[in-house]
């Protein structure tokens, strides 16, 4: 599907600027990408090893489903300080459901570092749109990954109401 | 760049001290992890090849005057939920998500319209969800998270609307 939209917007980029245009947005992206690939590989190396070190009765009891206000604002900690962008957060916050964390915590740890990680607002956010727009932006979202975190656990624990003895299956 | 490469420090600091503590748990602890890591990445880089190359080409056809234009000044709630639509469509990295903000508040839009549009950017943007959180995420978290997350661009405006600007 993806691979769809990008040659039928390469193709529309080609008629419109020519092969000369398709090759710009080529260079560019490819440097982009070389630039990527280290830190997808640190990414995916912080996952593997924190899935690997972090004791699993402990995880769940603090980000599990009966960890109450207190996971969601571990939750919601661990997103604001996590290093790194989109290659990092993905993979801590699967290694994360891994080892027994629950929907309500990785939610509030996702959008905890899509509104308040420090990484995005100190290199783009900031010289883009101004440090004032940036740090009361910051100060309203401050309360959304808790609520996020909280309704995404109302709702799940409606829809499936057992989630635990699934669990217990595999 | 600078910030760029502090966070670039931050990060292989935060792999080196995990894997350390890895380490000493035993070398087969470590060895392990590292083998599953290593695989989860030549399984990535396909995906995010296609994502990465090939974004260039969807946020060049994709005006961002077009999307700038539906944060219009002081559009009232209609025009939040168009910046919260506009903020999902926008493609591309931060750059442009931030430029078109950016644009829109240099250009008359209302303060609260370009909150919800930089929080719905950040919560929903389709491509960062299409690269990298499916691929890495189970895909029935991912939906369950933007479903959970449809309110709060809203909630962000209406908190900008009680404070005033900033």
């Amino acid at each position: 599907m993806i691979a769809a939209l990008v040659a039928v917007s390469a193709a529309l980029v080609w008629r419109r600027d020519g092969t000369s245009g398709v090759l710009d947005i080529l260079t560019h992206d490819l440097s982009l990408f070389g630039g990527i690939l280290p830190r997808v590989l640190a990414g995916c190396l912080l996952g593997a090893f924190i899935s690997e070190i972090l004791p699993h009765e402990k995880v769940s009891r603090s980000l599990g489903p009966k960890s109450g206000l207190k996971g969601l604002l571990i939750g919601t900690a661990f997103g604001a300080i996590l290093p790194g962008g989109p290659f990092t957060a993905y993979p801590v916050a699967s290694a994360l459901l891994a080892v027994g964390a629950d929907f309500g915590a990785t939610i509030a740890m996702v959008v905890s570092w899509t509104l308040i990680g420090y990484g995005r607002a100190v290199a783009w956010e900031i010289p883009i749109m101004g440090t004032d727009f940036t740090l009361w932006r910051i100060v309203i979202s401050l309360p959304l990954p808790v609520l996020a975190g909280a309704l995404g656990r109302f709702v799940y624990v409606r829809l499936y109401p057992t989630p635990a003895a699934k669990d217990d299956e595999t | 760049m600078s910030a760029a490469l502090l966070i670039d420090i931050l990060l292989w600091g935060s792999v080196y001290g995990v894997g350390l503590i890895a380490f000493r748990r035993g070398p087969q602890v470590f060895k392990a992890s590292l083998r599953e890591g290593s695989m989860d990445f030549i399984n990535i880089v396909p995906r995010i090849a296609l994502g990465v190359i090939g974004s260039g080409y969807i946020a060049a056809i994709i005006p961002q005057e077009v999307i700038s234009g539906w944060l219009g000044p002081d559009s009232g709630w209609l025009g939040v939920a168009a910046a919260v639509i506009a903020g999902a469509a926008t493609p591309g990295g931060p750059v442009i998500g931030f430029s078109i903000g950016t644009v829109a508040l240099k250009s008359g839009g209302g303060v609260p319209q370009v909150v919800a549009y930089v929080v719905a950017w950040a919560l929903f943007a389709f491509q960062r969800v299409i690269l990298w959180e499916i691929p890495f995420m189970p895909a029935r978290f991912v939906w369950f998270r933007c479903a959970v997350s449809v309110p709060f661009p809203f909630v962000a405006a209406a908190i900008a609307m009680m404070i005033g600007k900033p």
